[in-house]
């Protein structure tokens, strides 16, 4: 009887501490992705109003079409480029600043600067490096010669190069993320574990391969989710540096820019736009999923 | 040998070439941000990797013609406003889930569970919707209270506070300490650091939004700096030393920030890169 009073007597507190909570989760989190999956199947006038059902079908016709499944393909190979070299950069920068050397607080610094750099920062910054007209790089007469896609018709609007260039800014843009996190995860190495195997002879590579990089794959699992998430999620890039172009092959549409790119063709079609968000969530959940699948049983946690 | 000696030599030489040349390829683009943003209009595209002229004319277009200080001050006031009622409200409910007795409470924690697995991006084409409804597009509330309560702070601060023994807290009532003495004179002592880290995380997480901004603004005094400057860049391409001052003027802030908070950084983003 004493129990179950206590268990009622902590109600009205409860309510007070978890409310707002509560109300500001369902409100903008959970009902959001309800309210998506249900307009996904319906189709609005374009200013998102008088919304009617057509039909589950939706979601099977977007899946079909050529638009989602470039915009798919696009994100896909925009996370092949950044992720691998991302995280690669990331790791051989923290191995080479993971050593009691004077002055090394200052090039850590500098290594993890990009990570004060918002999207909007860091694409304008690249922007004005590649911009053909205005840019830095196409206004260096030596360089242009070398390479003359950068003037014209430029590394933006080049179907070839624009995705990659979108990357290299992406992947700057991570650089100083990605650092700190496996700088975080090196220092968690113990020193006599290193100091054992160069006594048993092994030389650095091999205490690289074999002691670094088994302790850290926590850290390089956890770095690898949130690249790759970001990959899928990403947006102010295209948004800054190719508005999901060039055009007509739209190079940069990722699926993310799909939904709520200004030059998107579903952008002002809300009943689209939710049914791709839903696809994307679906996809993001199962590619998080995988990864810790995959990577998971091969992930050295320690004791 | 010891490991951590420092090398001798030419393989410390060697080690600083590499960490001299990886520095200076990374900070290329601030370098010519910088440049280009300290020199005249006319000046800008010829020899763009030299500082052959200076102004500070452009820096202080930037803050009134572009409007940038405007944009600031309304990034300061949403992130702040953010990130402190995210505090209040993540205290409030990890303390719940941590030492209240309620019914149901399986179930509720679930719900917040499971919003940790909802990315923002496929929440917003309905949030768009939900502000526009309230009538709060291109104001501070539209920018703000989507983002006031966070299951993510709720779970780190919830690991805190359930280190803290039953037997403390059943002490602390015994000697007739409420709970929000208790909460005052032990729980919130106990998360100090971890609030400063979640504090940091919230207001970085704050300050670079880019998509929702951009989807609820349209009114130019309600820009923050993140589409203050896309506006910046899609009005004035013509003056790339503009756009360069005003990129400068929005990384500034942040970046003393994280000077100061450096600790808090490193702690934050290792506990909670997940809703990065």
């Amino acid at each position: 009887m004493a129990v179950k009073t206590r268990r009622l007597r902590d109600i009205p507190l409860a309510f007070t501490m978890l409310g707002p909570s509560l109300l500001v989760l369902l409100t903008f989190v959970l009902y959001p992705l309800g309210k998506a999956v249900w307009l996904g199947q319906q189709t609005c006038n374009v200013q998102g109003k008088n919304c009617k059902s057509v039909g589950w079908g939706q979601y099977t016709t977007v899946v079909k079409s050529d638009q989602f499944q470039h915009a798919l393909w696009v994100t896909v190979k925009f996370a092949l480029i950044t992720v691998p070299i991302g995280l690669a950069l990331g790791v051989g920068l923290a191995v080479l600043a993971d050593k009691q050397l004077r002055g090394m607080r200052f090039f850590r610094t500098i290594f993890s600067s990009t990570i004060a750099t918002s999207v909007a920062v860091a694409s304008l910054m690249w922007l004005f490096l590649l911009q053909p007209s205005v840019g830095v790089l196409a206004n260096l007469g030596w360089l242009r010669d070398i390479f003359p896609v950068i003037k014209e018709p430029g590394l933006l609007k080049d179907p070839g190069t624009a995705l990659w260039s979108v990357g290299i800014s992406s992947i700057w843009a991570n650089l100083g993320f990605t650092f700190i996190l496996v700088t975080a995860g090196l220092q968690s190495v113990p020193k006599e574990m290193h100091e054992s195997a160069y006594v048993d002879g092994a030389g650095g590579w091999m205490r690289f391969t074999n002691i670094t990089l088994p302790l850290i794959s926590p850290t390089l699992l956890f770095t690898t989710v949130v690249l790759t998430s970001r990959a899928f999620q990403a947006y102010g890039e295209m948004d800054l540096l190719t508005n999901g172009g060039p055009v007509p092959q739209d190079s940069t549409t990722t699926v993310t820019y799909l939904i709520y790119g200004s030059s998107s063709i579903i952008k002002n079609n809300d009943g689209l736009q939710a049914a791709v968000a839903v696809l994307l969530f679906l996809i993001l959940l199962a590619l998080s999923a995988l990864q810790f699948r995959g990577f998971g049983k091969r992930v050295h946690y320690g004791s | 040998m010891a490991l951590d000696t420092p090398p001798k030599g030419w393989r410390s030489f060697a080690r600083y070439s590499m960490l001299t040349i990886v520095a200076l390829f990374i900070l290329f683009p601030v370098y010519t941000t910088v440049i280009a943003a300290l020199k005249p209009g006319n000046k800008v595209l010829d020899n763009p990797l030299v500082p052959d002229a200076f102004t500070l004319d452009v820096l202080k277009d930037a803050w009134t013609q572009g409007r940038l200080g405007r944009y600031l001050m309304n990034t300061t006031v949403v992130a702040f406003i953010v990130t402190s009622v995210q505090l209040v409200t993540s205290i409030a409910s990890a303390y719940a889930f941590s030492f209240l007795k309620f019914p149901m409470k399986r179930l509720v924690f679930g719900i917040f569970l499971s919003t940790l697995l909802v990315p923002l991006e496929v929440t917003l084409v309905v949030n768009r919707r939900t502000i526009d409804s309230l009538g709060w597009l291109n104001s501070f509330q539209g920018l703000t209270i989507p983002f006031v309560a966070t299951a993510f702070g709720t779970f780190l601060l919830r690991q805190v506070f359930m280190q803290i023994p039953p037997d403390l807290r059943e002490a602390a009532q015994m000697d007739g300490l409420g709970h929000w003495g208790f909460m005052k004179e032990v729980a919130i002592p106990l998360v100090r650091p971890t609030l400063g880290a979640l504090g940091l995380f919230s207001f970085l997480a704050s300050w670079n939004q880019y998509l929702w901004p951009s989807l609820i603004t349209t009114e130019d005094d309600m820009n923050t700096l993140q589409t203050g400057l896309r506006l910046l860049a899609s009005s004035d391409l013509d003056k790339p030393n503009l756009i360069m001052a005003g990129t400068i003027i929005a990384a500034v802030p942040i970046l003393i920030v994280l000077v100061v908070f450096q600790k808090q950084l490193v702690r934050g983003l290792t506990a909670g890169a997940v809703k990065g």
